[in-house]
């Protein structure tokens, strides 16, 4: 079967130091597809390829098996950008904001009318879409943003960050709407730094370092490639004790009873080392 | 195209949703149009400052005195006696624009210098360096006064009798041999006199002493002010106006560029361009939004100078509207080359303020081009933004039609809108959002 998304050797430099090497994936459809990676690993850049900004020195981007070629490739359609940064117009309200999106993307008349409608809906903003968005909270503002993205109802989703500086409620809520829309066969490529995220949302996981792919897999098979712990034998009480810790989401590195946290197979890949934007 | 279309009126509501942009795009360029107009415009001449000139007179004759009198008298000037040490000081302050030191025994020597009895005496003329056009004036009317009133005394007053006897009668004792050049001077003064003696000295006022006629300067001068047709009054609102307008035109544009520029450095310019759109409709977009809100900016200046200020369109109405869509879109695509060109806003905002403020001040736009040196005149055609202000000011106050005001102008805007649109669309930095 084609895959929504399948990006395949992107390679891509700026000043001789490669920020993409290689990098290959894909994404099916009604999958949640987690991109992790350090800071300065080519997770934005490789986002940045596949919706087009940055062209790639190699390799190629193919949305339903058709690969992207222009800015005015109508393919484009397919894909919805949700960016870290919110890209929202904050003198406007709701409304007038999701009016020039989807007129950018070639939506009109009752077709967008309905779109909008449904994406607030869907991002629990109805009842504010006429007020500007200066005056909405940080959480509203990211569901907007989410909003925007999914405007034109594209078969791929890209987020990149989108709950940076979210409060738990917002977060959950776009938690919820992201799991509708992969239950609706969205496919979705979602780039965070938060672990337990992944964890929750992603179906697959790729782990990216100084622009390479790493490691590939579900959380359990990425948990495999941690080498096993060598701490105490364990009585049972212990062990029960530790469940109830994990399941309360307290882990207790090498006394978790073999079921390594998804952070500390993060770590073992991409080592400890401080890492700055490049 | 209709996402163009969807750039334009989104950065309409953008636009209007910000007070402060319509402050600055409209009310600004308003009053500062209204004050530079009403600076030239010699509005309420009754009130316009005269200007100041001290008078040192180290003589007090007749013919001193009358100088004086007579720059007193004078509706431009503003005399005020003072000392030679206080009038030096007082032009050396700024105090004054000039000061006129008129020499012991100048109503003598001046009568005596008429005859070539005498060497002319020396008149200082003090002035401000900085006031060159007010002392050319004072320059002006000084030497009209003493011309008149030695001239007056030469052929009227007592010591001209004197000078004139004096003159003939050293003439006459003369023991050198009479040549044809000394008898025809013994005649003019003999005719001189004979005239003097047959005329009867003009009363000068109460209390002044008798007094010839004197000499008049040959001429008088009627000043008219040449505009669209006889009859039309100039409107120095127009000019003002003209200039403030292109300038916030610019000012728009400019802040166009820079929220082009802010766009860029966050995620709506990645949503833009992840956006099926050419780069050609973004550019086309932008520019026909800035250009709308220059418009709305530039025509309510106008607006505004035309139902307040009484301008009025005395040439081609449809060159005139012609022009500000020229001039709007010249203005906008600027505004896209500065997004372009710039790197950061910040950096944009400051260099391009002094490029605009340069580009309207050097286009005429402050004052009138026509007070430019000739050199000046020249190199600034090259300024699209002198185009638009000549443009502007020959549909309005000269009354120039469409074919002679508003094409030329309107021709040039338009290459220069399509030569910064062209620069922007080849220097824009696509990729690095």
């Amino acid at each position: 079967m084609t895959p929504a998304l399948e990006v395949s050797g992107l390679r891509r430099s700026y000043g001789g130091i490669p920020a993409v090497d290689g990098v290959s994936f894909r994404v099916e459809e009604g999958t949640i597809v987690g991109l992790l990676g350090p800071n300065g690993a080519g997770k934005t850049t490789t986002v940045s390829i596949i919706c087009g900004l940055l062209p790639p020195e190699a390799g190629e981007v193919r949305v339903s098996g058709v690969a992207l070629a222009g800015d005015t490739d109508p393919a484009k359609r397919r894909l919805g950008l949700v960016p870290q940064e919110l890209a929202l117009y904050e003198e406007l309200s709701a409304d007038d904001n999701l009016r020039f999106f989807g007129a950018l993307q070639c939506l009109d008349g009752t077709r967008l009318a309905s779109r909008i409608d449904d994406v607030l809906h869907l991002t629990g903003l109805s009842d504010r879409r006429r007020d500007r968005v200066k005056t909405y909270s940080g959480g509203m503002k990211r569901r907007l943003n989410l909003a925007a993205g999914l405007l034109h109802d594209p078969d791929v989703l890209l987020l990149d960050e989108p709950t940076t500086g979210v409060d738990p409620q917002s977060r959950n809520a776009i938690f919820e709407s992201l799991e509708a829309l992969r239950d609706a066969g969205k496919a979705i490529l979602y780039t965070t730094h938060y672990m337990e995220e992944a964890e929750r949302l992603c179906d697959r996981i790729v782990i990216v370092d100084h622009g390479r792919v790493v490691a590939e897999g579900t959380a359990v098979e990425l948990g495999a490639l941690l080498p096993r712990s060598t701490g105490p034998e364990l009585d049972v009480e212990a062990r029960a004790a530790i469940a109830l810790l994990a399941a309360r989401g307290i882990a207790v590195p090498g006394l978790d009873g073999g079921t390594p946290r998804l952070e500390e197979v993060f770590l073992h890949l991409t080592g400890h080392a401080l890492r700055d934007e490049r | 195209m209709k996402q163009a279309l969807a750039i334009v009126v989104h950065e309409l509501k953008v636009f209007l949703s910000d007070r402060r942009s319509v402050i600055v795009g409209i009310v600004t360029p308003i009053l500062l149009a209204t004050f530079f107009g009403f600076l030239f415009s010699g509005a309420g001449k009754q009130d316009t400052a005269k200007i100041p000139v001290l008078v040192a007179d180290a003589d007090g004759s007749a013919v001193s005195r009358a100088v004086v009198a007579g720059l007193g008298a004078d509706p431009l000037l503003a005399v005020t006696p003072a000392t030679e040490a206080a009038a030096r000081e007082a032009v050396r302050k700024g105090k004054a624009a000039a000061a006129v030191l008129l020499p012991k025994d100048f109503g003598d020597n001046s009568v005596r210098a008429f005859f070539g009895a005498a060497k002319a005496p020396e008149i200082a003329l003090l002035v401000d360096p900085s006031r060159a056009t007010e002392a050319g004036l004072v320059r002006g009317l000084l030497s009209e006064k003493v011309f008149r009133e030695a001239s007056r005394e030469a052929f009227g007053g007592s010591s001209g009798t004197t000078v004139l006897e004096e003159s003939l009668r050293n003439l006459e004792a003369d023991p050198a041999p009479s040549t044809p050049e000394r008898e025809t001077l013994k005649q003019l003064l003999r005719d001189v006199t004979r005239w003097k003696e047959s005329t009867k000295a003009v009363p000068d006022g109460a209390g002044a002493p008798a007094r010839g006629p004197g000499t008049a300067v040959p001429f008088t001068l009627k000043e008219e002010a040449v505009t669209a047709r006889r009859g039309v009054t100039y409107n120095s609102y127009a000019h003002s106006f003209a200039g403030m307008g292109i300038q916030f035109l610019l000012f728009v544009a400019l802040d166009f560029g820079i929220a082009f520029l802010l766009e860029r450095q966050g995620g709506l310019w990645k949503r833009l361009r992840a956006a099926p759109l050419s780069r050609s409709s973004l550019l086309v977009g932008k520019a026909l939004a800035g250009a709308l809100v220059g418009l709305i900016s530039v025509g309510a200046t106008f607006a505004f100078g035309i139902v307040v200020l009484g301008i009025r369109i005395q040439g081609s109405i449809p060159g005139f509207l012609l022009l500000l869509v020229a001039a709007a879109l010249m203005a906008s695509s600027f505004g896209l080359l500065l997004a372009a060109l710039g790197k950061t806003p910040g950096a944009t905002r400051g260099l391009s303020i002094l490029a605009i403020l340069l580009l309207v001040m050097l286009g005429g736009g402050w004052v009138p081009a026509f007070v430019f040196p000739e050199w000046l005149r020249t190199v600034t055609l090259v300024l699209p933004t002198r185009w638009a202000i000549d443009g502007l000011d020959a549909v309005t106050w000269r009354g120039a039609g469409f074919v002679s005001g508003a094409l030329p102008a309107t021709a040039v805007l338009l290459g220069y809108t399509a030569l910064f649109l062209t620069v922007a669309r080849l220097r824009f930095r696509w990729t690095d959002g």
